[in-house]
């Protein structure tokens, strides 16, 4: 499966952006931050990486603050 | 859903029976202290977060950590709308009043900055004020009326180019006289001032505006007049401040940018380190649930009618001198008096001993306030009346401060 990780510096931030995806109906799900990419925040925002581009312009349209987006494969999931 | 609320509602009302004793039942006039009895609904949410939510709020990332992290949140967001900002990251929660005031007064201030502060706060101001000054700070105090109100003018002729900082209270925790912060602060910030406002005791007791007021930081307790538990209190740092020019008062963990060994500059980790009072930040997101749903102005009402009742009853008595402001247009629901040749900590414990009338006696951790009024150093009787308060118990205690006067 290919996801998009969305890294924030707060809770939060995290918080505020889950509320502002779930209002808007987007599936996403709070997933530890994979150690990979940053250990600004344990907690991060996981979606289907198809859904990108909707999801960044609503972040930035509700000026919700976020570190970073980033790809994520999981395989065998 | 509506059986278990009636089952919390009846064991809650069975807990207020068995406060009977000697067929008399207990009046709790001590609501400016701490308000009781605490809401079935912040009791529950108390129980349910600990019960249902037991993680460590965004340190971790499994199932219990997030749903603590968005109990956290849903708290921010309920102070966000209740003070009227827009920004959830602007309140820093702490433990009380206390530690908010704190937090900016050890936060901005320098040696040779100088405080305009009024003559009716509480120690959680004057206190840390009096410690800073001997570090070279320069404390200016406005003289309020002997009725515990402020001039403006008095308080506007100690503001110049050199003040850092106005600290007010919004209301006395001594007379309950609400003091005129919306009016000081355009003058604050023509001089380049910021202003912190007390909301300890006017939280929950009359509407706050931050947009309407234009204070730059409000410090709040959660168990006054916002019904909530003790230990949660918060302060709001408005869009003007840059939060970047406060040291924090704690530094610690935060659970964010863990790879640091510096603490954040975001908000609001870089002013809440440490795990935060979950049981109390449940307790007060469902007390400010509750006082949204109830309304402001209908509590307003009834401690206005419970503090005229008082007032003119305690006028009738003879020997009874009332402190502050008579007239309950412009006070929240605290009523302080003195009875003629009488020490307040005897007729404290007459009513209590005798009446089971649960009232505060003294000084009120507020030296300054009782210099002001004319009470020092005997203090008053502080009788603060509050949401479960009825027209009757005020009866009953008008009744029987009357037996205490006569004997």
């Amino acid at each position: 499966m290919k996801y998009g990780v969305i890294l924030f510096n707060t809770t939060t931030s995290v918080m505020q952006a889950e509320k502002i995806l779930l209002k808007a109906d987007f599936v996403i799900k709070l997933i530890p931050t994979p150690r990979e990419f940053s250990a600004d925040c344990g907690i991060s925002i996981r979606f289907d990486l198809d859904r990108n581009a909707q999801i960044k312009a609503l972040l930035e349209k509700e000026k919700a603050n976020y570190e970073a987006i980033h790809p994520l494969v999981v395989n065998g999931v | 859903m509506i059986i278990v609320v009636l089952v919390i509602d009846i064991i809650f009302f069975n807990r207020l029976i068995k406060t009977k004793s000697n067929g008399v039942k207990m009046i709790y006039l001590d609501n400016a202290a701490t308000s009781w009895p605490k809401l079935p609904e912040v009791l529950k949410a108390i129980t349910e977060v600990m019960e249902q939510a037991g993680g460590n709020p965004g340190r971790s990332g499994h199932r219990f950590s997030v749903a603590a992290a968005r109990v956290v949140y849903e708290c921010r967001e309920k102070v966000t709308e209740f003070f009227n900002i827009s920004d959830p990251k602007r309140v820093i929660f702490t433990a009380n009043a206390t530690q908010a005031i704190n937090l900016v007064l050890r936060g901005i201030l320098k040696p040779g900055d100088h405080v305009v502060t009024s003559s009716m706060e509480h120690n959680a101001v004057m206190r840390p004020l009096r410690f800073l000054e001997k570090q070279g700070i320069v404390i200016k105090i406005a003289q309020c009326a002997a009725d515990g109100t402020l001039d403006v003018s008095e308080i506007a002729k100690l503001i110049d180019n050199k003040t850092r900082l106005v600290v007010i209270s919004l209301a006395s925790n001594v007379t309950g006289t609400i003091l005129p912060v919306a009016e000081v602060t355009p003058v604050a910030h023509q001089f380049g001032a910021l202003v912190l406002a007390d909301a300890a005791q006017a939280a929950g007791a009359i509407p706050i505006d931050l947009r309407q007021n234009g204070v730059d930081f409000l410090a709040f307790t959660g168990h006054k007049e916002l019904l909530g538990p003790t230990g949660i209190g918060g302060l709001i740092i408005s869009q003007n401040v840059d939060a970047r020019t406060i040291t924090p008062l704690m530094f610690g963990g935060t659970g964010s940018r863990s790879d640091s060994e510096e603490q954040p500059e975001d908000m609001p980790d870089k002013f809440e380190s440490g795990t935060a009072n979950m049981i109390g930040i449940a307790g007060l997101r469902a007390a400010l649930g509750w006082i949204n749903q109830r309304g402001l102005a209908a509590i307003g009402e009834h401690n206005k009618e419970l503090t005229m009742m008082l007032l003119e009853g305690l006028a009738n008595i003879n020997g009874v001198k009332i402190y502050g402001t008579p007239n309950a247009g412009n006070s929240l629901a605290i009523v302080s008096f003195t009875i003629k040749g009488k020490k307040v900590s005897e007729v404290g414990f007459r009513l209590d001993d005798e009446f089971e009338i649960m009232a505060r006696v003294g000084l009120h951790c507020a030296p300054a306030a009782h210099r002001t009024i004319g009470s020092f150093p005997e203090g008053t009787v502080r009788f603060s009346p509050g949401i479960f308060t009825t027209t009757e118990n005020v009866k009953q205690t008008l009744k029987a401060v009357q037996k205490v006067t006569r004997s």
